[in-house]
């Protein structure tokens, strides 16, 4: 009763209100937030194709894993940046980062 | 679902069974929509941290019920372990807590919101229209790709291997670990 691509549905939600986020939030470090939602979805996404689709393949499956490694390392250079940022301007809200050169 | 099998002429079970693993997705579905939304319209950015911790242990709970229990564990250890440790001290660090989320004007709050309410609309539209080869949520099980073929995979270099990626990610992740420390190292 309950098919496998309902969880397409979720994924969707999820990527959604990723874009809403990033759309609406201020501070750069809630911006990360979102885009973590929506590189979350599309992990969810590969996964389900794969198990949907084919079954006895491995494609999609090994694809979300090497997603989850780039997006941690994604977002360990994203927050260092948003430090180095904090440290000398004391503000990551994106309406006052008016220069990004250091 | 297992109907009871029903003999004779008299078939009249109109009784939703629900197995078990259809409970399970059926909370974990709610559970994720509502921690992601609560995500982005959430005041205090510390909570929204945690609702985000929420949706990736959800997630790995959906990796888990479809049988990927390596990619499942793998999601708890690096998302919901480590990324979101990472963000919560980025958090208290930068002093975010204090910041102000979300200060838009009532035009522009409408109009992402219509963006993202369009976007999921069309985006149903297609998956309820589109004829998947779809099959139905059965229960969990671990023969759907096991340890061994996952190493043998990770490692190998015959046409299905994955060695090079592997090798890839292992520097893209020295080369992460040698800039995040050159980008945020005190001058």
């Amino acid at each position: 009763m309950i098919q496998l691509e309902y969880v397409l549905i979720i994924s969707a939600i999820m990527m959604f209100a990723g874009v809403f986020g990033f759309l609406t939030r201020r501070s750069t470090l809630a911006i990360l937030l979102s885009i973590e939602l929506m590189l979350n979805s599309t992990d969810i996404n590969f996964a389900v194709f794969n198990r949907m689709l084919y079954p006895e393949g491995h494609e999609g499956y090994f694809f979300a894993l090497f997603s989850i490694a780039i997006s941690a390392a994604e977002s360990a250079i994203a927050i260092a940046i948003m430090i180095n940022i904090y440290r000398m301007l004391k503000n990551i809200s994106v309406d006052k980062l008016q220069k990004m050169k250091w | 679902m297992r109907l009871p099998a029903c003999g004779g002429s008299v078939c009249n079970y109109n009784i939703i069974i629900m197995d078990s693993h259809n409970i399970m997705f059926i909370i974990l579905a709610v559970f994720i929509a509502l921690s992601s939304i609560a995500t982005v319209v959430t005041k205090s950015i510390i909570r929204a941290a945690t609702y985000l911790l929420f949706v990736l242990l959800g997630t790995a709970g959906l990796y888990f019920l479809m049988g990927y229990t390596f990619l499942g564990s793998v999601q708890v250890m690096v998302y919901a372990g480590g990324i979101v440790v990472l963000y919560v001290f980025s958090i208290l660090l930068t002093s975010g807590a204090r910041d102000v989320l979300s200060k838009n004007t009532k035009a522009k709050l409408v109009a992402s919101a219509l963006l993202s309410v369009t976007g999921f609309a069309t985006f149903l539209f297609v998956l309820l229209t589109h004829q998947f080869k779809s099959i139905a949520l059965d229960a969990p099980t671990e023969k759907i790709i096991s340890m061994d073929h996952i190493g043998r995979f990770m490692l190998s270099t015959e046409a299905n291997g994955y060695l090079l990626p592997f090798e890839a990610v292992s520097v893209l992740l020295l080369a992460c670990i040698v800039g995040g420390l050159l980008i945020a190292r005190k001058r």
